[in-house]
């Protein structure tokens, strides 16, 4: 397609909002450039700054400062020309229309409409087909809302945090159609908090803490960006405070029972955690995974922004 | 092309629910039935010059009218409130094209609800020229433009929880000061009032069932001003709404 060469760029983009009178900064300074075919996750924790980001990007947001493109246009302009499909974090589906009627409104908006019959497959919602919307299940209703994204048969497919409300089955089909997708050469980028989908699902990953970007390439390289350890073990009744300050052990985390060391030395991390905490159990050591690698960036960027402060 | 599927699921949404058969169709038909009914022999109600069936007619037609295109600000503050419209903002769908299939919807349930009640007005001895139907209609549906500005103004205002008791106040507050319920006595405060407002104008539309010949100026003006101050506001009350992303 004509354009089509230039993906999508963000250039310099911030957003603040007030709340509580003082502002906050949704998202400072980003500079992503994503080549058409890609499939990139997004990732953060909550709040990091990810629906911000998609919603500057899909124009629902004007960006502060800075500038989108999508395929060299301003996203109105591509969504007009309907290259986008998307599926935001939160939304419902209107009612008395059944899943057929309301994918058969929806394709109408579109120049080169998926055909019904293949949405219906790709998403499962065959069998869902002729009931009404407002008798679907939450896990419904989301693969519906994936099906209206792909209708549109776009280039360009923006997911916030599109599996959140899937069970299992659904979330493995979902994953299921967005590789055919991702091979077939659309530009995928979607938002998520579970690291295991950006690890297995994108050929990059953007890591987005407190809205700015702290790192940003494949994931395999995210994980050797950190060579660290981590130490999990079972511990009640220790505050994460007091782990975090063992030797060896950049940052603490608590999990119900169970806790969690990001090291850079786990040798001497587990003789301090076992010599001050012998109650300790059930320890396991693992390489870093792109959670570790998570937290630890995470923990890089709160420790420049307190310099800073 | 586009509009025209757009605005036929907008319909059979309407259709399949219950609230605009109840709200817009049935509650009026029953009450004229009930006020107009007892009433059938009186041929000149308090000396307006026109008939107890004609003039509820008329006045329960603006009523239920009123009604449906008010709905179609329910419809979209509903709609709002579950993110439908920022889903429909990641379409190639116009804002116009949107606004035309609700108005578009509105008119048709108003459409449906007046001639309802013409059929059961003529079978309740109603009688005029064949042509004055027709151009009662016309009236009616012109007298509906500032309520239509109304609906989506409203909808972008207010909230789903809101925005039904809203239409239903407005609804009642406009029916009973522009007449529906009784005429409006020839002068005082209240006339004064009722001479100022669409909803007067709609059910005066009766008259030319009567021989008379439609609005004076003074009503014509009633329903252009309020039709375009509505219309202007429910353009900022959209404007403001997509702003917020």
């Amino acid at each position: 397609m004509v354009g089509m060469a230039a993906g999508i760029e963000l250039r310099g983009m911030c957003k603040s909002f007030r709340a509580g009178g003082r502002t906050v900064e949704a998202v400072c300074d980003l500079d992503v450039a994503v080549a058409p075919g890609e499939t990139v996750a997004l990732l953060g924790p909550n709040g990091a700054g990810k629906s911000t980001t998609i919603e500057m990007l899909l124009g629902l947001l004007p960006p502060d400062r800075g500038s989108v493109s999508v395929f060299g246009r301003p996203p109105a302009r591509a969504i007009a020309e309907g290259a986008v499909g998307a599926m935001l974090q939160t939304g419902g589906l209107i009612s008395d229309l059944t899943v057929r009627e309301l994918l058969t409104m929806f394709a109408s908006l579109y120049p080169r409409p998926l055909p019904l019959a293949e949405v219906l497959e790709l998403t499962g919602t065959e069998r869902l087909a002729s009931r009404l919307t407002q008798q679907l299940s939450g896990g419904e209703t989301q693969r519906v809302r994936f099906a209206l994204a792909l209708v549109a048969n776009p280039e360009l497919l923006v997911l916030d945090e599109p599996t959140v409300a899937m069970d299992v089955e659904a979330r493995r089909e979902f994953w299921q159609a967005m590789r055919a997708l991702a091979a077939s050469g659309k530009t995928i980028l979607f938002a998520t908090h579970y690291l295991e989908e950006a690890d297995a699902y994108a050929d990059r990953a953007l890591l987005l803490a407190r809205g700015r970007l702290v790192a940003d390439g494949p994931t395999s390289e995210i994980k050797a960006m950190v060579g660290g350890r981590t130490i999990r073990a079972t511990l009640p009744g220790v505050p994460a405070e007091a782990l975090g300050r063992l030797e060896g052990v950049t940052r603490a985390e608590r999990r119900g029972e169970a806790i969690v060391l990001v090291c850079t030395d786990s040798d001497a991390a587990i003789r301090a955690l076992l010599a001050t905490f012998p109650a300790a159990r059930d320890i396991e050591i693992r390489g870093a995974g792109l959670e570790e690698a998570f937290l630890r960036l995470t923990a890089a960027a709160d420790e420049r922004e307190a310099i800073a402060a | 092309m586009t509009g025209f599927v757009f605005t036929r699921y907008e319909l059979l949404r309407t259709i399949r629910n219950r609230r605009f058969l109840v709200f817009s169709l049935a509650f009026p038909l029953l009450l004229y039935v009930l006020v107009a009914g007892p009433s059938r022999q009186v041929h000149d109600l308090r000396h307006t010059g026109v008939s107890a069936p004609l003039y509820f007619m008329v006045g329960l037609a603006a009523f239920g009218a009123m009604n449906a295109v008010l709905a179609v600000g329910a419809r979209i503050a509903a709609e709002r409130s579950i993110g439908w419209n920022r889903q429909l903002r990641l379409t190639p769908l116009s804002p116009r094209t949107y606004f035309r299939a609700k108005v578009v919807t509105g008119y048709l349930m108003a459409l449906a609800t007046i001639a309802a009640l013409f059929v059961v007005g003529a079978s309740l001895g109603v009688r005029m020229p064949a042509l004055r139907w027709p151009e009662l209609t016309v009236m009616l549906l012109v007298g509906l433009l500032p309520f239509a500005a109304l609906g989506i103004l409203l909808g972008h205002l207010l909230t789903a929880d809101s925005v039904g008791p809203a239409v239903g106040g407005t609804t009642a507050l406009f029916a009973l000061l522009g007449g529906v319920w009784f005429p409006v006595g020839a002068d005082g405060v209240l006339h004064a009032v009722a001479v100022a407002l669409p909803s007067y104008w709609l059910v005066q539309a009766g008259r030319v069932g009567v021989g008379g010949h439609g609005w004076s100026a003074a009503g014509w003006l009633v329903v252009a001003a309020w039709a375009v101050a509505l219309a202007v506001a429910a353009r900022v009350g959209y404007r403001r709404d997509s702003r917020r992303g």
